[in-house]
């Protein structure tokens, strides 16, 4: 495979073809028949997803450093350029996002009837717009992107959502928006810094992480990135646009949402957060506010999801309590909770994505959500009962299953760091049986009474062909995400050697506004990650 | 993943220098109940689509008789106890392989590198070893004889495919807990039991009550698990692993009594309190028996929540490191074995009995591994699921003889409450004889198998009282008198049972009484084969100091200590330790006396009870549930109603959580957070109506703002 892709020069267009392939298809779509348009979109957003499997195997998975890259200039005056890259971060972000995006578009062959081509165009408006997020390499360009997904979006949200649609739409647009402003303004900040010691305009993302910067601007820094990726992953408080957003999006709008937009939010983490501003990071105050809101996260999400008499809710609400543990995992600082964290990422992406599809199939049937309507139907719909069944309980990490994996591994980091606080963490394992087991009863269990209920039909081969690779998927990396994890250590390694080097550097000059001055241009080397040596050291410190 | 071949074969062994012990497909043996899992499950799910639209169609019942369908009962039939039984099969070889080899070390095979983060590997690898071993014989054995009673159990439910499905992979899972080679295999096992004992107590979800039942067991088992997520990370914390061999290894540089192996087996027992259903998590047993009853027998006797107990005989090395943690564990044993028996005393319905029988016996695992006999805990564990498992089975032919009673007379009295029943044994003397020899194994009465497990838990509870360094000697003390009373209240009530159930006069009705029979070969052949092994399943392991004298007739039971033996590669390193720091046990009794004066004294007691209670059940008029008007009082309606222990968890933990949960929703979250983003947001928009005020469009007012603005920089300027 490796070789087939190499003599059609993969690595040089992959990553921009899945930027571009998708806006091409915009055009497509909007050019094609009403009736034709989801086909199209369907089968153009598959042919996205196969040609980004490839990356599987062009990937080098050895190596943590950005690979693939390639950059061309964009705005010279600014020093913005366009360059793309992905390591074993963003790898698995990007194959989530073709992934996901071709699910929920054949998930919204029967919930979307009105203004098709738009619909379509604006799903793979929003494909291209996730994607370059994850490969954009140039800070810049990040930020372009991540605002871009925000107006299809909004589009999504505002014509083809619920009752209350233009409130959480507009919810949503603010709530996010007024986050990454305060982002905005920290990458200026770090421009003009970048631009003095380089001598140049720059956006690029590895001379970011040359900016010198003491520990005080760090927290600032920290402050304005984390508030803008808080209120995206979302972090408690700031996570209450979601349960809105999700109830009044349509179904391939939920799916996506919380698919691949929440995990923009611990992307940031992951990709900017901790590698621009490793000392702030480290700073114990603020290590315990993260895992402190993550913990909050987790059970009092998980207490409000249980009295939800709507079941879309009653997910949105279990996935902000899903990405405590992967915010968690992150602020663990190590090795474990980092993979875990992101492994959770996934499986969040995977199951939460076909719980919303389950349930859009459930409304498309009853055309209600509200979970008391219902009851027994197991009995008329088997298969739904089973895959719903086997969502569920990835969904509540039972091992054996995707989410077990990540949730394990995230407080089993957290552990090593804060045992205290990953322990309250753990309780929500319980609380996980407690949200979702009444649910599952109360749908698919008790008596089957209502003649509504009794006409609910089993699943057509449409369904089954959208959710059993997702079930799979879950017990597929339930038993053997070595693969996966294989992919991510090399990459959450540097990141993670950044932020302790930053850390040994402050301790050992015994400053805290000490920062080093230059050491990423190792970190980001591909052969001083190969052969696991301490990278080599510019300031003759060590 | 590894392919078909290494996963049957076994990739990579290791350790095996210990003997000459070839293992025999053992992956097979965890293969096979999962093969029959897809198999019967994808069956299931044509069964119910077929079903359904019955259903659909307007009948109340789904399909009417399965026997009917080839598809979902031929093969199901075949699949289900065929997989079990060869399973069992492979388990034998591997057995009396193990049995010729001296193994010192456990057998490890590694298949595939389940997870690797760099900092933490775990690989999907099982091991072999004599505790495995005789975890797996239970497992297959009893669990086959189980599948093959629930063929003719089963044989008319609707979802008797989907019945078999869930069954084969409950002992998947099963055989996972137990054969698997770390803490977090053993943990995959362990919620996957869990899974299958949900769905199989909800197996009937169209009701309500037992879909309760289900999630109760469920979410309160989760809340053990807790306990065993936070154990595995202090492990892995010390450790860097979660392996059994590596851990024990290093289990050495541990200091005796410390805290960090007590807080280990403090909440590895947690877990094992969950699972186990011991005090005060012990709820959700009574209830999961809304199960068929197979699988009551199966899961909720047998085998699954045995499965705490053989989690500390496993950590038996950080057991012995932490006497504080294995005084708890006995002390939880004791009170549990206690308490269940008392409730046990007053209930009519017969698999409740059975149930509150199931903790307490339990209880007596947990004293046995608390104080340090492992082997003794592990014999009752597994003598236990022998005559607990028959007496379940007994329990299901009665029912099940019962259930067609009423249904033929269109009857809709209860079928399990015993005051229904009464003179069954005229009607199905084989279902009689054997239940009895099950009573009399677990009332401990001389020569049945309950008699020397039991004798033996309740000997070492009395001589860890004796031994030269024994911490809290006087605790176990209290713990050997009150598990003798327990065990005195076990032949209370398991007389009581057996008399109201099967002597006396029939209460059923007359017309009903008609249709009473007694089972069917295909349940009472499994019933015959248990009632032997509750008889001769103790002379495994006669003490010492038994076997010479008048329990082993004379040195005739032949066994003598083998299962003690047997298992001694697992508990040496834990026996080692003990010795170390307790010194020698002791071999008299709290108040003198050796362990034969004291067994012969507890078996003629037992055997006092049951005499004594036969004449007092049986003297006593039964009357049927529904002339039954008797009103309670005082204690009896207290052990009646089980103590109130549902309801008080019911007033002072489930309703108060509800009551935070709307209140962090409706007070919390959509009114404070809420309520300060929709102010920003009607601030922003408050603040945009005032500023587009301005925006008149009239060229007058924007000269005349433009001009004041100018005139006020100016003049700002001045000064």
């Amino acid at each position: 495979m490796t070789s087939l892709l190499d003599s059609i020069g993969y690595a040089g267009w992959a990553l921009h073809a899945l930027i571009w392939l998708p806006v091409l298809g915009i055009g497509l779509v909007l050019w094609a028949e009403e009736e034709r348009a989801k086909n199209l979109a369907f089968w153009w957003s598959i042919g996205v997803f196969v040609l980004s499997l490839g990356l599987w195997w062009a990937f080098d998975p050895t190596s943590g450093a950005m690979q693939m890259e390639t950059t061309a200039p964009w705005i010279p005056a600014w020093g913005v350029n366009y360059s793309l890259g992905i390591d074993g971060i963003s790898l698995f972000m990007v194959l989530l996002t073709t992934f996901s995006t071709s699910i929920a578009i054949l998930g919204s062959f029967n919930y979307i009837q009105t203004k098709q081509r738009a619909f379509y165009a604006l799903m793979l408006l929003l494909e291209a717009a996730v994607v370059g997020v994850f490969v954009a390499t140039d800070v810049f360009l990040f930020y372009v992107f991540f605002e871009l997904t925000l107006v299809p979006m909004y589009f999504i949200v505002g014509i083809w959502g619920g009752e209350r649609r233009i409130y959480a739409a507009i919810k949503f647009f603010l709530y996010t928006a007024f986050g990454s402003l305060l982002m905005l303004v920290g990458i200026l900040f770090l421009f003009w810094k970048a631009k003095t010691l380089m001598g140049m305009p720059t956006f690029a993302y590895e001379d970011f992480l040359l900016v010198p910067l003491t520990g005080t601007e760090q927290l600032w820094l920290f402050g304005a990135f984390a508030l803008a990726f808080s209120v995206k992953v979302p972090v408690f408080p700031f996570h209450t646009w979601l349960p809105d957003a999700h109830v009044e999006a349509p179904t391939p709008g939920s799916v996506i949402l919380a698919a691949v937009l929440l995990k923009m939010g611990t992307y940031g983490f992951l990709r900017f957060l901790l590698p621009f501003f490793p000392l702030a990071s480290q700073h114990p105050t603020v290590v315990t506010t993260m895992l402190v809101l993550a913990v909050i996260g987790i059970l009092y999400t998980a207490w409000v999801a249980a009295v939800q008499p709507d079941a879309k809710k009653l997910v949105a609400y279990t996935s902000v309590a899903h990405m405590g543990f992967v915010v968690l995992g992150i602020f663990a600082l190590n090795v474990n909770g980092l993979q875990g964290g992101l492994v959770v990422m996934i499986s969040h992406g995977i199951s939460t994505g076909a719980l919303f599809l389950l349930l859009g199939m459930l409304y498309e049937r009853r055309h209600t959500r509200t979970i008391a309507e219902f009851g027994g139907i197991a009995r008329v719909a088997p298969w739904f009962a089973t895959a719903f069944l086997i969502t569920a309980l990835a969904s509540i990490g039972l091992p054996g299953t995707s989410g077990f994996v990540g949730e394990f591994l995230a407080l089993m980091g957290a552990f090593e760091s804060h045992p205290t606080l990953a322990f309250l963490a753990t309780l929500g394992v319980i609380f996980a049986a407690y949200y979702m087991l009444p649910m599952v009863q109360t749908v698919f269990f008790n008596k089957l009474e209502t003649d509504e209920n009794r006409a609910i039909e089993d699943l057509n081969t449409r369904e089954m062909v959208i959710l059993a690779p997702l079930c799979a998927l879950m017990i597929i990396i339930g038993w053997n995400p070595t693969p996966v994890l294989d992919r991510m250590e090399p990459s959450v390694r540097v990141v993670i050697e950044r932020v302790e080097e930053a850390g040994a550097r402050a301790a050992a000059s015994d400053v805290l506004e000490a920062i080093p001055p230059v050491e990423v241009t190792q970190t980001l080397d591909p052969e001083d990650m190969n052969d696991g040596s301490a990278p080599a050291m510019t300031d003759g410190d060590e | 993943m590894a392919s078909l071949a290494t996963l049957v074969q076994g990739g990579g062994q290791t350790a095996v220098e210990g003997g000459h012990f070839e293992p025999f497909f053992p992956g097979l043996v965890v293969l096979l109940p999962l093969l029959g899992f897809l198999a019967n499950g994808f069956l299931a799910l044509q069964h119910a689509r077929a079903s359904a639209d019955a259903v659909r169609g307007g009948a109340e019942l789904d399909l009417g008789d399965p026997s009917s369908r080839p598809a979902t009962h031929t093969l199901p039939t075949w699949i289900g106890p065929g997989v079990m039984a060869v399973a069992f099969l492979i388990t034998l070889v591997n057995f009396t392989r193990m049995l010729g080899a001296h193994l010192d070390e456990p057998v490890i095979l590694h298949y595939w590198t389940w997870i690797a983060t760099g900092t933490f590997t775990v690989d999907a690898a099982l091991q072999l070893d004599q505790l495995s071993m005789i975890m797996m014989m239970v497992i297959t054995g009893v669990g086959t004889l189980i599948h093959v009673f629930s063929v003719g159990y089963m044989k008319d439910d609707p979802g008797y495919p989907r019945y078999f499905a869930y069954l084969n992979l409950f002992v998947f899972f099963m055989l996972v807990l137990v054969m698997g080679s770390s803490y977090a295999l053993m943990f995959v096992g362990w919620e996957g039991v869990g899974l299958c004992s949900y769905l199989l107590i909800g197996y009937w979800f169209s009701d309500r009550e037992k879909a309760d039942a289900g999630k109760k067991a469920f979410i309160v088992n989760r809340i053990g698990d807790v306990g065993f997520l936070i154990a595995m990370f202090l492990l892995f914390k010390n450790f860097g692993s979660v392996d059994f061999v590596p851990v024990f290894h290093d289990a050495e540089t541990l200091v005796y009594g410390g805290g960090l192996v007590t807080a280990i087996t403090l909440f590895f027992f947690v877990g094992a309190i969950g699972k186990s259903a011991q005090m005060p998590l012990y709820v959700w047993l009574p209830d999961a028996m809304a199960g068929p009853t197979p699988v009551s027998a199966l899961i909720h006797a047998a085998t699954m929540v045995t499965a705490g107990v053989y989690l500390v005989a496993r950590s038996s090395v950080l057991f012995a490191l932490a006497p504080l943690s294995s005084a708890v564990v006995a002390g939880i044993g004791v009170i549990t074995a206690l308490f269940a028996a008392t409730i046990a005393l007053k209930q009519n319905d017969i698999k409740k009995v059975l149930a509150y029988s199931t903790v307490s016996q339990l209880g007596y695992m947990f004293v046995g591994v608390g104080v340090g006999a492992y082997a003794a805990g592990v014999f009752h564990l597994m003598t236990h699921a022998f005559f607990k498992a028959l007496l379940f089975m007994g329990s299901g032919a009665v029912i099940h003889s019962m259930h067609e009673a009423y249904h033929a007379t269109h009857n809709h009295e209860d079928p399990q409450d015993m005051r229904n029943m009464g003179g069954l044994k005229a009607f199905m003397p084989i279902t009689w004889v054997t239940m009895w020899i099950a009573t009399l194994a677990i009332a401990g009465i001389w020569p049945f198998a309950g008699f020397f497990s039991k004798d033996e838990i309740i000997w070492y509870a009395g001589a860890w009282a004796g031994a030269e360094n024994a911490p809290y000697p006087q605790l176990y003390t209290v713990y050997w008198i009150l598990a003798l009373a327990a065990a005195m209240l076990t032949a209370f009530y398991m007389t009581r049972m057996m008399v109201m159930t099967f002597h006396g006069a029939n209460r059923t009705g007359d017309e009903e009484s008609k249709h009473l029979h007694e089972a069917p070969p295909v349940m009472w052949v499994p019933l015959a084969v248990l009632a032997v092994l509750s008889v001769f399943g103790g002379w495994i392991n006669v003490p010492e100091a038994l076997s010479s004298g008048w329990a082993g007739l004379g040195g005739i039971l032949p066994m003598g200590e083998w299962l003690h033996h047997w298992l001694e590669p697992i508990t040496a390193q834990a026996h080692h330790i003990q010795e170390a720091n307790l010194g020698t046990y002791s071999y008299y009794a709290p108040f003198g006396g050796g362990e034969a004066l004291w067994a012969a004294i507890s078996t003629v007691a037992a055997g006092l009870v049951v005499l004594v209670s036969i004449r007092l059940v049986g003297g006593r008029t039964v009357v049927p549930v529904k002339d039954d008007a008797a009103e309670m009082s005082g204690f009896a309606k207290v052990l009646y109603n089980k103590y109130y222990v549902d309801e008080f968890y019911d007033r002072v933990i489930v309703q108060p959580i509800l009551r935070a949960s709307r209140f962090c929703w409706k007070v919390i979250d959509a009114g404070i957070i809420d309520g300060v983003v929709n102010a920003v947001g009607w601030g922003s928009k408050g603040i945009g109506w005032v500023v587009s005020m301005f925006q008149t469009g009239t060229v007058n007012t924007y000269a005349f703002i433009l001009t004041v603005g100018v005139l006020f920089v100016l003049g700002a300027s001045l000064f």
